[in-house]
């Protein structure tokens, strides 16, 4: 039997297993949205959003993921703002495809927006039923109610009653009108403030927090034996009868290519995936690239060739002089702190399947495909792991786990990718090279900019039955699924070209994508997808260019700048730097800047970098970073400072130290060893100032640090240096042998 | 086999194979939730519990090699009742984001705050270098490790 005691032990403020409204009840009345905010135009039913207890606590039920970002303490500030009640008295419930409303995908930074707006609208709109309820069991005109701390006013006075007296004929069974307003930002109390979060308590003292923490009645545990290429063949001979007879094992699963264990215990069904690992004999192909050979590679290989933006005619104006340079970055991982895993079983014609990944609901769709299934017999649960990044192992693991318990029904199946798993399996950041030619006029104005883009996909994602055949295991089994044509997200957002057009205004433009749909290694959405590389590119060569000109970088950008909010952003970050005294008096230090607003319709984001470079080896330390960031209005200023200064922090490990490495064969990242990533003597000191815009709508702040930050430090190094490296990750030996 | 150990000042008695990796016997036999499964090598520090006193990876350590000894996870550490200063600064400081390094970052601090009660920055920073975070929040640690210090010394002096 199974059973949830690990996690019902738990006090935490979270719920992780509930059903609300039935998702059955909801569909049906599931009718268009019209004009609703957010997520609540494709959920429109109440009921999915939030529930009112009997104890007075209020229980949120976003689509969105827990991720490490802090998304549930925002949600919850939203909802309790709306609907007047204490901030501590309110739980989040964790995303679950039999209850939770479907908002795809917890990425792209768009949480706080979409959903936020979806949890503003549904609150807001609660609140006024319940008056209407109140005013009815006070008999009192309903303009009169009000309420504090979920208890009801009459003309500002505390009444009788709370939220709790009016419950029982309160049916939130019912879809939104989009009539209540919302409060306006002048009146927040909860929404703005800095509350601490609400899952870190949890975290701290050692609660059932993570999808680790779950512990199941006659769980097996279960481990892959696999390469990382998920076309690799597995020749014969395969004899695996020593290794079914080790202690503990419980069962062998072959499937085509595709090979597990399952033992009773974990470090017995490690040593056996380490036997059967002794055993197998693959038939994988070359490499067609190395580390060296990656740009030329790109280049060359057979592309989609399409111009994404133009303005003007490129070429036409008088051009005095060009200035051209190309920039590349490496494969680059996700490399998640806690490898993969899932938990599946299958009872009866249900299979459940506790997954980290980042949409239960298309997660849902593929897994049917994937084993057979119809959608309505599997369930999705999501709980909490490592954060993720983007779209890492996660998936491929569910689906692992998913493919083990079909043939074990009756017994839940914990699979646990190990370390070397997730470095071979998961889909990595593409490697993607571009080139930048400007012309100047006469007077030095760049009138002209041809920007090429060549790169993989940044999308990859297994997102429903049609694109099943993107799961690691769905190129194994023995009738493989199809390999899904990749994705190629369209600008504005765009995928490889996200960020790829100038905020600048320049008077004639050409942003030219070539998009390479095999690539020798598979690559898929990491945090920012294409935007770090080409606000690498981009904001690197305007730092050239001011130079060439002899301007400071920060005039120089505004002056080609129309945009408020990114001036407003360059403007404080100049401020920053001048209270700081951010100027390089220490020899070989040097001071970087640069800019982007994400996706160009997100979070504005100025970040500065302060260097010293070690002349003998090359090798850069980071000293100390600032950034100023526009997110428009803040649900919890220390929640998004968190997650801009980590995303400097992790940017600038990507841009100093990291790159997958590739052999004749295949990947060999396979530990932190070989993907060594940045560490705490060598992590700069980040200070971060939020511009304040309650007026304006949340954009959100996940992703908007990395792009700005790589081209600080590209800057600074050219700064410290007199060296202009264009090739991430700009390594010792780079610096030095530039 | 049977194994005696001592975890969290409690006696227990576990039939596991001597060469079973602590990291299991603790999380899948004890069912503690602190020490985490993060690389298997010792490489990443998020496994780390304190063996008579000392922080080490459980990972990689057997469960016989530690017959005798004193073991801590994170629970033995403190509890919402009664928490230890880094796990009060911890909070204080929101020193995570998604916080599964967390636990490491915890135990190698304890161990080291034993030894060193007035570290400098760098000092914590060097303490740590072997742990690994993901997530960017180290300046968050260190700023909490920094306060647990503190707050260490203030409870000595009071």
């Amino acid at each position: 039997m199974t059973t949830r005691r690990s996690f019902l032990q738990g006090t935490g403020a979270i719920v992780l297993y509930f059903n609300m409204v039935p998702a059955s009840v909801l569909a049906q009345q599931a009718a268009a949205g019209g004009d609703l905010p957010g997520s609540l135009a494709a959920n429109p039913s109440l009921g999915t959003w939030l529930r009112i207890d009997a104890d007075g606590f209020l229980t949120l039920s976003p689509g969105k993921c827990e991720l490490g970002q802090g998304i549930q303490t925002a949600l919850a500030q939203i909802a309790a703002e709306e609907l007047d009640v204490a901030f501590d008295r309110v739980r989040v419930a964790a995303v679950d495809t039999a209850s939770s409303p479907n908002e795809a995908y917890t990425n792209g930074s768009r949480s706080v927006e979409v959903s936020g707006a979806a949890v503003r609208a549904a609150a807001a709109e609660v609140r006024d039923i319940l008056i209407g309820l109140a005013a009815d069991e006070l008999a009192v005109d309903r303009n009169k109610v009000g309420v504090t701390n979920g208890v009801f006013t009459v003309d500002g006075c505390a009444s009788q009653i709370g939220y709790g007296a009016v419950l029982k004929d309160l049916s939130l069974a019912r879809n939104a009108t989009g009539s209540a307003s919302p409060k306006s930002h002048d009146s927040y109390q909860v929404v703005g403030q800095s509350l601490q979060r609400i899952d870190i308590p949890r975290k701290v003292f050692a609660e059932p927090a993570y999808i680790q923490d779950i512990r199941m009645d006659g769980m097996l545990h279960a481990r892959v034996v696999r390469t990382g290429d998920r076309e690799a063949k597995l020749l014969p001979p395969t004899d695996f009868d020593a290794v079914a007879q080790l202690p503990g094992v419980v069962k062998i699963i072959r499937d085509g290519s595709f090979l597990a264990v399952v033992a009773e215990r974990e470090e017995q069904a490690v040593k056996a995936a380490r036997a059967l690992a002794r055993l197998c004999h693959w038939d994988t192909s070359a490499l067609p690239l190395q580390a060296s050979t990656i740009n030329e590679w790109l280049k060359k290989a057979p592309a989609d060739v399409k111009v994404v933006a133009e303005r003007g005619a490129v070429g036409t104006t008088d051009i005095a002089r060009t200035v051209s340079a190309n920039y590349s970055r490496p494969f680059q991982a996700h490399a998640s702190m806690s490898p993969s895993m899932s938990i599946a079983h299958k009872s009866g014609d249900q299979l459940t399947v506790w997954s980290h990944t980042q949409g239960a609901f298309l997660m849902r769709g593929a897994i049917a495909k994937l084993v057979g299934l119809g959608e309505e017999n599997v369930r999705l649960i999501i709980a909490e792991a490592a954060g993720c990044y983007g779209h890492n192992g996660a998936d491929d693991a569910a689906a692992d786990a998913a493919l083990i318990a079909m043939q074990m029904p009756g017994t839940p199946i914990r699979l646990q990718w190990s370390r070397a798993d997730e470095f071979l399996g998961e889909p990595y950041g593409s490697a993607m090279t571009t080139r930048i030619s400007a012309g100047l006029d006469s007077k030095g104005q760049i009138v002209d900019w041809q920007y090429d883009l060549w790169s993989g996909t940044h999308s990859i994602r297994p997102s429903g039955a049609k694109r099943a055949g993107h799961l690691f295991a769905a190129r194994q089994i023995a009738r493989p699924l199809p390999s899904p044509p990749v994705g190629n997200i369209p600008q504005p957002r765009g995928g490889g070209d996200r960020n790829a057009v100038p905020l600048y205004s320049f008077a004639n433009h050409r942003i030219t994508k070539h998009l390479i749909p095999d690539t020798p290694v598979r690559v898929s959405a990491l945090r920012g997808l294409g935007a770090y590389m080409n606000v690498f590119a981009i904001e690197s060569f305007m730092d050239e260019l001011a130079h060439v000109q002899g301007e400071d970088p920060i005039s120089f950008r505004i002056r080609y700048l129309t945009d408020e909010r990114a001036i407003g952003v360059l403007e404080k970050l100049r401020e920053q730097m001048a209270a700081a005294k951010f100027d390089s008096e220490v020899a070989l230090a040097g001071v970087g800047i640069a800019m982007a607003r994400y996706k160009n319709s997100g979070a504005y984001c100025a970040v500065a970098m302060r260097v010293v470079v070690d002349s003998e080896s090359g090798q850069v330390k980071l000293d100390r970073a600032l950034c100023a960031a526009d997110i428009g209005l803040v649900i919890n200023p220390d929640g998004a400072i968190n997650q801009i200064e980590g995303g400097v922090i992790q940017s600038a490990s990507w841009t100093v130290k990291e790159q997958v490495r590739l052999g004749l064969n295949g990947v060999t990242s396979t530990d932190w060893a070989s993907y060594p990533i940045l560490t705490f003597p060598e992590v700069p000191l980040v200070e971060v100032a939020l511009i304040d815009q309650p007026s304006q709508p949340s954009l959100g702040a996940g992703e908007a640090s990395q792009g700005p930050t790589a081209a600080a430090i590209a800057n600074a190094v050219a700064n410290a240096t007199g060296k202009r490296i264009r090739d991430l990750p700009l390594t010792a030996a780079r610096i030095k042998n530039s | 086999m049977a194994i005696n150990l001592n975890v969290n000042d409690k006696e227990v008695r576990l039939d596991v194979e001597p060469d079973t990796p602590l990291l299991y016997a603790l999380r899948n036999d004890l069912e503690l939730n602190g020490p985490k499964f993060g690389c298997g090598v010792a490489q990443c520090g998020t496994c780390a519990v304190l063996v008579d006193g000392k922080s080490v990876r459980s990972c990689v350590v057997p469960v016989a090699a530690v017959v005798g000894s004193k073991i801590v996870t994170l629970e033995g550490l403190g509890s919402p009742e009664a928490p230890h200063p880094l796990q009060t600064a911890f909070i204080k400081e929101q020193a995570m984001q998604c916080g599964y390094c967390a636990n490491g970052m915890v135990m190698a601090a304890a161990a080291f705050l034993q030894k060193n009660k007035n570290p400098t920055e760098e000092q914590i920073r060097s303490a740590l270098s072997r742990n690994l975070c993901r997530c960017g929040a180290h300046n968050r640690i260190v700023s909490a490790v920094s306060e647990a210090a503190r707050s260490y010394q203030e409870g000595e002096s009071s």
